[in-house]
């Protein structure tokens, strides 16, 4: 029995040492890109200051941070309107995607009949389709929305009818043994496993609906971060257009961590 | 009418028992290739077959051909006197595959309702096991591990889910394919001695394909030796070993002389 308690006691401490190595080992690893990153700033920081290159050409991270909290008001109204626009641009673009996928897979000549069709509208240059896109619908959000959609659509749409027909074949055996009909192997079974393929789309759109967006207010816009990026620009506005640039990046990230905390919350096999 | 009735197996007279599955001079062909040539067997309802026999003698097609997986080029096949089809669709048989066919993102309990939740919504009155899904998985050794995914099962563990879900709605027949084929032997032959269990206390007529010869003798009431080249039916053996099997049986002179008959007549097939 003191036997037995001393070894579980032991246990104990080889389980605690087994963690800390562990918790080092992640915070290594956390801290390594980190502090990669801050070195870099730094050495920018020293080396704008050091060879006095002017604000124009490259603004010092320092003027930028300071732009950024300065104009925070303006990034904010800016960031609004070309966040709705990769948010509905995610949501359409991916919406109709997962739709087309499923005729595809449902119908061979639907597939065959658009699929070429699907293939040319991805070969076209995003910034090329962009200025017809604001002719058609105009210079306000729908414009926008349009091609935030379009650059989200053909992944989505290639993932999810690979994730469609990557069932196994004895799962589709099995739901002939229970005589499944075509609705409850879709439901069940397809529609289920063609989820993680869709989430590494998913990931994908998250980012490019965020270019799509800019892209779209570069062509034509009052308002947000694409048109404040023009702006600045010809304004020689260097540190606004870096700030401009980094709420940019943020927005992406933010959604690619978004669509990242769904598919671990949905996917936990 | 009364044609009807005396044709119907179920109906038959008092002592002789029922024909779980009956194959009439039934032949698989794949294209040019003859998998079963004419093979003509009637299983007792109750019966415990085991089939053995070379690589390529049809002992899987034969499983495929009884629960309607893959038809018949001529011949007949019926369950319980229907056709395979109608009895597929009333579930009177289950099916358990070599991999256990799990749903990867549903727990092992939710695999198990799996064949329940499938024909529900369209009003198709199943057969339901007077036990619960969760009391069959105690039934196959896996209490406490219901809310399990299939990812954090071993395979032995898989396959025992496999059987219960293939017991939950109450099959009258259950078609087994090399179930254990891919496991370790101490974990095969503690899934053995449940599967006798389960055989016993459902009363279920089992059809069993190993490719082990002890596993054959050892399950078996009967075992179905098929042939080669074309797929044939060469002989049937009865075990005559006791009911109540335990793993010592193996030791015996009987067994070993079951066993040795029946590799020499595989070294022939």
């Amino acid at each position: 029995m003191a036997l037995a308690s001393t070894n579980s006691a032991e246990q104990v401490d080889i389980d605690i040492e087994a963690r800390r190595v562990e918790r080092r080992k992640k915070m290594y690893a956390a801290a390594l890109p980190i502090g990669t990153a801050i070195a870099l700033i730094v050495i920018w920081q020293l080396g704008v200051r050091l060879f006095d290159v002017p604000t124009y050409i490259a603004p010092a991270p320092s003027d930028v941070a300071y732009t950024f909290v300065d104009k925070f008001p303006i990034l904010m109204v800016n960031f609004w309107p070309t966040f709705y626009e990769s948010i509905l641009g995610f949501l359409f673009g991916n919406f109709f995607a997962i739709v087309i996928a499923i005729a595809f897979v449902h119908s061979k000549n639907v597939e065959k009949a658009f699929f070429p069709i699907a293939v040319f509208i991805n070969t076209i240059p995003i910034l090329a389709i962009a200025p017809i896109l604001v002719l058609i619908f105009g210079p306000g959000l729908t414009a926008k929305v349009v091609i935030a959609a379009l650059i989200c659509f053909f992944p989505t749409l290639v993932n999810m009818v690979r994730g469609l027909q990557a069932v196994s074949p004895q799962s589709l055996e099995l739901a002939r043994i229970l005589s499944a009909s075509k609705s409850e192997i879709f439901w069940k079974i397809r529609l289920p496993s063609s989820l993680p393929f869709l989430f590494s789309a998913l990931r994908i759109a998250a980012t490019t609906c965020v270019i799509g967006a800019i892209v779209g207010e570069w062509v034509g816009a009052d308002l947000g971060l694409g048109a404040l990026i023009i702006d600045s620009t010809f304004n020689f506005n260097s540190p606004l257009l870096y700030a401009t640039v980094f709420m940019s990046s943020g927005l992406s990230v933010c959604l690619f961590a978004a669509v990242a905390i769904a598919e671990r919350l949905i996917i936990r096999w | 009418m009364s044609a009807v009735l005396e044709i119907n197996p179920t109906q038959e007279v008092a002592g002789a028992p029922a024909i779980a599955a009956s194959l009439k001079e039934a032949s698989v062909k794949f294209g040019a290739f003859t998998a079963i040539d004419r093979l003509s067997i009637d299983i007792e309802e109750g019966a415990f077959y085991t089939i053995l026999g070379p690589s390529g003698c049809g002992k899987s097609t034969m499983l495929r051909l009884v629960s309607d997986l893959i038809p018949a080029a001529s011949g007949e096949v019926s369950i319980f006197g229907k056709p395979t089809e109608e009895a597929r669709i009333a579930r009177e048989f289950a099916f358990v595959f070599q991999d256990a066919a799990l749903l990867p993102w549903r727990t092992a309990l939710q695999n198990v309702e799996l064949p329940l939740e499938i024909g529900r919504k369209r009003g198709i009155k199943l057969p339901v096991s007077d036990k619960t899904p969760t009391e069959l998985l105690e039934l196959v050794g896996l209490k406490g591990r219901e809310n399990a995914l299939p990812s954090e099962l071993s395979g032995g563990m898989r396959q025992r889910v496999a059987i219960a879900r293939a017991l939950v709605c109450q099959p009258k027949l259950l078609l087994m394919d090399e179930p254990f084929g891919a496991l370790d032997e101490m974990t095969r032959d503690h899934l053995n001695l449940q599967l006798l269990k389960i055989w016993k206390e459902t009363g279920v007529t089992v059809l069993f394909v190993t490719h082990s010869i002890p596993e054959a003798v050892f399950l078996g009431q009967k075992v179905m030796m098929l042939q080669a080249h074309p797929g044939r039916l060469r002989e049937i053996v009865d075990i005559d070993l006791p009911e109540d099997r335990t793993i010592e049986l193996r030791d015996t002179q009987e067994f070993t002389k079951y066993s040795a008959y029946l590799r020499k007549i595989l070294e022939t097939c």
